[in-house]
């Protein structure tokens, strides 16, 4: 039988990722540094926060924008953490992870033709989430000499009389890079110039290594454009409890809710429990967290350095980004042959956008010991190509 | 960089120097000084491996003995906790609040030495006034380690 699909689906590419992982999954052995989600459980007081949950039967729908005591909970640590102001009630929604919230804000904002700008390398949903919101995806490649971060001058050349939409994504996926408040500000002048708004993907915040995280929406004037999303799964290592939320003006995040109720219902029960357990007593397991993954990473940049593999200093989330262009070889053709060769998976830059190009996404949510393992693969293996 | 240093040696005293030096960027040279002054200075004051003698059938007992004793004028419990923790068989001696004066951790190979111990040793000394021994039957967590093998890396290759 043939089937009478989308045509808009049909035309969305499989996410790049998945392509390297049908590879890899056909092999044994296989030393990955390949993951986009924390190598730590989660914390026992919240699985445990969970496990009440289920005792207690809490096995019931939530409201559609989350119980209320989270969405108080949510609100009560993004000022905490970030010197953000939001209403729990009317400008919070609890979503099924940061995934559903950056598809229910494009949806909501987004007429057809209008234009979604996206600085790539970034993480793969933005693009067909745009698509299939039937906006027009403008991709902005991001410079390695600028460390990956979002300059005004690209973001003024990109902007049309039909932008209706900045996608920021930092600290990013893949690259690592941030962007801090000096470069934010620069950025907000011109959204505030052209009258647009600002998805901010934020899902990586407590994951900085220079300083603290700043949020585009407490840069003057940004808080009224910009829809806010964070979520549990990389912070508190829940990326299996699917839960996350968006907080912005109250008029967009109704328009939110709307779609949200009608196709998702609500986010899980338990998980909304265990969340609250979280934001509530999770500091300190973030901070354990973040300090191994910065001995992580000093580590691999420490292990580049030696080899002479070039990268710049990430500051953020749990990627380093090395540039392997001299070794001659495309980012596929490096991540292909590193695999067969040594049994290591790392992901190509490509797979988050052409502007990844000669670029690894090495990722080091792994203990120290596969990462002392990995890096003295590729020790030989560059060992072997420079003869 | 001292405190992350003792926080990462605590959970792994084998991670060689070399990696530390690249884990908190300074050099293996850094690394050493720093473990050698804070040896010298008694912060650490040992390097151990945590054994689950069972799987392998060695037979060992632990007991944990609750002791109460007399202070004397002028020294405390300190003298006499001393005393007791003197005997190479006590694994571990801690002056404790509450019902007892100090908790005493014990290991020997079989139930009678213990016993014995407790008996010949422990109650005959004159500022113990009474002991209460508590044999462990099963250890689950020791030193912030779980002691059955935890699950592999259970993730997606790639995500
Ligand atoms: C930048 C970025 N945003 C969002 C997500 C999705 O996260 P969630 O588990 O909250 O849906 C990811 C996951 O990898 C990510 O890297």
């Amino acid at each position: 039988m043939t089937y009478n699909l989308s045509e808009k689906v049909l035309n969305i590419k499989p996410s790049g990722i998945r392509k390297f992982f049908d590879l890899v999954a056909e092999r044994k052995g296989v030393i990955s540094l390949g993951v986009g989600e924390p190598d730590f459980n989660t914390p026992w007081h919240i699985r445990d926060e969970g496990i009440y949950a289920f005792e207690k039967g809490r096995t019931f729908y939530t409201s559609n924008s989350g119980l209320k005591e989270l969405r108080i909970e949510i609100c009560n640590y993004l000022h905490r953490k970030f010197h953000l102001t939001y209403e729990a009630l009317t400008e919070t929604l609890v979503t099924v992870g940061g995934s559903e919230a950056i598809d229910l804000a494009f949806r909501a904002l987004i007429n057809e033709g209008d234009e979604v700008i996206i600085p790539e390398p970034c993480y793969v949903s933005y693009k067909p989430c745009a698509i299939l919101a039937n906006a027009k995806p403008v991709v902005i490649d991001l410079k390695a000499e600028n460390d990956f971060r979002l300059k005004a001058s690209e973001l003024r050349n990109a902007i049309t009389d039909k932008t209706k939409i900045l996608v920021l994504a930092f600290p990013n996926n893949p690259t690592g890079a941030i962007m801090e408040r000096k470069d934010l500000e620069e950025i907000a002048k011109v959204v505030i110039e052209k009258n647009i708004y600002v998805v901010s993907d934020e899902i990586y915040a407590e994951l900085t290594y220079k300083g603290k995280h700043t949020s585009i929406a407490e840069i003057n004037g940004m808080k009224d454009r910009t829809i806010l999303i964070n979520g549990f799964s990389k912070a508190y290592a829940m990326t299996g409890w699917r839960l996350g939320y968006a907080c912005g003006p109250k008029e967009i995040i109704q328009q939110m809710t709307k779609i949200h109720q009608f196709a998702i219902m609500c986010a899980p029960t338990v998980s909304q429990y265990a969340a609250v357990e979280a934001l509530k007593n999770g500091d300190s397991d973030i901070e354990m967290m973040k300090e191994a993954y910065n001995q992580r990473r000093r580590f691999l940049l420490n292990s580049f350095k030696e080899m002479d593999i070039p990268c710049f200093e990430p500051y953020g989330a749990f990627y380093v980004f090395p540039c392997i262009k001299k070794y001659g070889m495309t980012s596929e053709e490096f991540a292909m042959k590193f695999l067969e060769e040594e049994n290591v998976a790392v992901v190509p830059g490509t797979a988050f956008g052409d502007s990844g190009e000669g670029f690894l996404r090495i990722s080091y949510a792994y203990s120290i010991d596969n990462l002392k393992v990995a890096m003295e693969k590729l020790k030989s293996f560059i060992a072997k190509l420079k003869q | 960089m001292r405190e992350e240093l003792l926080r990462l040696i605590e959970n792994n005293s084998r991670i060689d120097t070399k990696e530390l030096a690249k884990m908190l960027n300074v050099t293996e040279v850094d690394i050493l000084n720093e473990l050698s002054k804070l040896e010298s200075e008694n912060v650490i004051c040992g390097y151990f491996t945590l054994i689950d003698w069972e799987k392998i059938s060695v037979e060992k007992v632990t007991a944990l003995i609750e002791v109460r004793v007399t202070p004397q004028r002028g020294q405390g419990f300190d003298k006499i906790a001393e005393r007791i923790y003197n005997y190479p068989e006590v694994k571990s001696a801690y002056l404790i609040s509450g019902g007892y004066d100090i908790l005493v951790i014990l290991e020997e190979k079989s139930l009678k030495e213990i016993a014995s111990f407790v008996s010949d040793k422990l109650s005959t000394l004159e500022s113990v006034l009474s002991t209460a021994t508590h044999f462990i039957l099963k250890k689950y967590k020791d030193m912030g380690t779980i002691l059955e093998k935890q699950h592999d890396d259970d993730r997606e290759v790639i995500s």
